[in-house]
């Protein structure tokens, strides 16, 4: 039985950019730095005290009571997922519920949930912890609140890799379609974790960029002067049709999602491999099973995070996977580094710059790494042809995930 | 207190907790079936009603408070 062709119909995000997906590319296009400093009281102290925050608060968009349920990251996958589900025309003829599959993601889950109860369990005692905290925080909370906004009933799967994660999540959206146990899946990514502990821990790794006084200049994937990436916080959702299901349906085709590489590093906890072995071979495999030319692979959104040693690793396995002629962005540059949702938001980026034939730029490479020999859309957006192109997302735990999209 | 000011009272919760317009709020109604309250939505409910009116509503209490009206009633008997 031949491979089923899965197409992308719907895209949705919420972002340091903009509370949509037009918006949020808008600002890309013109290169806008979706980075500010922490203003709030809890931040004064952290030897971090910028980030990337929602453009559009989720209060904006959902009912109060709604929210209260909610963990930030639940409620934000929601926005992403209804706007994705409308964009791809669903909104008015769903397809069968028992072929419908969610499959979402986060990076940290429902950790400032988790924090904030434990805040009034310690001043108020355990009859004053919320009894909505367990499906505020548990991993699986985003997913199954979209699947329970979409009515979808074949399957709802959660991703958990870390950074990869929005990418990993998509790669499984393939996989379901093309073992033919859904028609269309509502794949994504979301974290919100902009709270003291997770900006702690993560400086405590020296992480972060502690470029406190410049935010906007915080995120410099490639540039000499980088010293960490930026925490973001969003969500990006992408509808997955099986290609004849959309076509029956009379859909508006963004682009295919032609391929998917998973590998992992069995490595470290934490650093990449040295030589971006596990990175490698993602990518090799993803090349592969799109079955497209490394030639027509013009264009990367890399994973570059703007941490000194990721952001080489990264640009040495690109050269050898596909080749010296791709032209890279790294759209974190102006989002910040959304974590788990990071790989769904980029691929939004990709599909887009597939289809209107330009290239977000990459901000702040004032002045890129002596190691940096591929070709970047620095400061300006750049038009060109994309036959196809690739996504890459990295994270930590060693997982490598490589995606590529075609033109339909 | 009277059982006006404890419905009023009770009704001021239920918006906050639950999103239930105060007009809605009567004697008579369901909690379940009347105002959608869902069950953990009551449980937030009865803290905040002990809350607010300095009862103790045990859990093996908070099955027999069907309707607004047996609220208001165990919470008149206790305060």
């Amino acid at each position: 039985m031949s491979r089923p062709d899965v197409v992308v119909t719907g895209l949705g995000a919420t972002t340091p950019l903009g509370g949509d997906v037009a918006s949020t590319w808008d600002a890309m296009l013109a290169g806008r730095s979706g980075v500010s400093a922490l203003t709030q009281e809890w931040a004064a102290d952290l030897p971090v005290r910028i980030a990337a925050q929602l453009a559009v608060d989720p209060s904006e968009v959902l009912d109060r009571v709604k929210l209260r349920r909610l963990d930030r990251s639940e409620a934000i996958a929601i926005i992403a997922a209804r706007q994705a589900w409308a964009d791809a025309g669903l909104a008015e003829a769903g397809p069968d519920p028992e072929r419908l599959a969610v499959s979402v993601g986060s990076g940290i889950g429902g950790a400032t949930t988790l924090l904030a109860q434990d805040d009034i369990l310690e001043k108020s005692g355990p009859r004053r912890v919320s009894p909505h905290t367990i499906p505020m925080l548990m991993p699986n909370g985003p997913a199954a609140w979209v699947g329970l906004e979409l009515g979808a009933k074949a399957g709802v799967h959660t991703v958990a890799s870390a950074c990869a994660t929005g990418a990993e999540a998509i790669a499984l959206g393939l996989d379901i379609i093309r073992a033919g146990r859904a028609d269309v899946v509502v794949a994504g990514g979301t974290e919100a974790v902009i709270h003291p502990l997770p900006i702690a821990g993560f400086s405590s790794m020296r992480a972060m960029s502690t470029r406190n006084d410049e935010p906007e200049r915080a995120s410099r994937p490639w540039d000499s002067g980088r010293d960490g990436f930026v925490l973001g916080e969003g969500a990006g959702v992408v509808i997955l049709e099986r290609a004849d299901h959309a076509a029956a349906r009379g859909a508006r085709v963004y682009a295919r999602l032609a391929g998917a590489g998973i590998t992992s590093d069995a490595y470290d906890i934490v650093q990449p491999h040295a030589e971006g072995e596990g990175a490698i071979r993602a990518i090799a495999r993803a090349v592969a099973d799109a079955d497209v030319a490394r030639t027509d692979i013009v264009h990367v959104n890399a994973h570059a995070t703007s941490t000194p040693v990721g952001d080489m690793l990264e640009i040495g396995a690109l050269r050898q996977a596909v080749g010296d002629h791709p032209v890279l962005t790294a759209t974190k540059s102006m989002t910040g580094h959304l974590l788990g949702a990071a790989g769904a938001l980029e691929s939004i980026a990709t599909i887009l710059a597939i289809r209107d034939g330009v290239i977000p730029p990459t901000i702040n490479l004032d002045d890129p790494d002596e190691g940096l020999t591929l070709d970047v859309a620095a400061h300006k957006a750049r038009h060109m042809e994309i036959p196809a192109a690739l996504n890459n997302a990295f994270g930590f735990g060693g997982h490598n995930v490589a995606l590529v999209f075609t033109r339909p | 207190m009277t059982r006006d000011e404890i419905t009023a009272g009770l009704a001021e919760i239920l918006e906050e907790v639950a999103g239930v317009n105060p007009d809605d709020v009567a004697e008579g109604k369901s909690f379940t079936d009347d105002l959608d309250v869902d069950s953990l939505s009551m449980v937030e409910v009865v803290v905040a009603a002990e809350e607010k009116f300095g009862v103790k509503i045990p859990d093996n209490e908070v099955q027999n408070l069907k309707t607004v009206g047996d609220a208001v009633s165990y919470i008149e008997a206790q305060s």
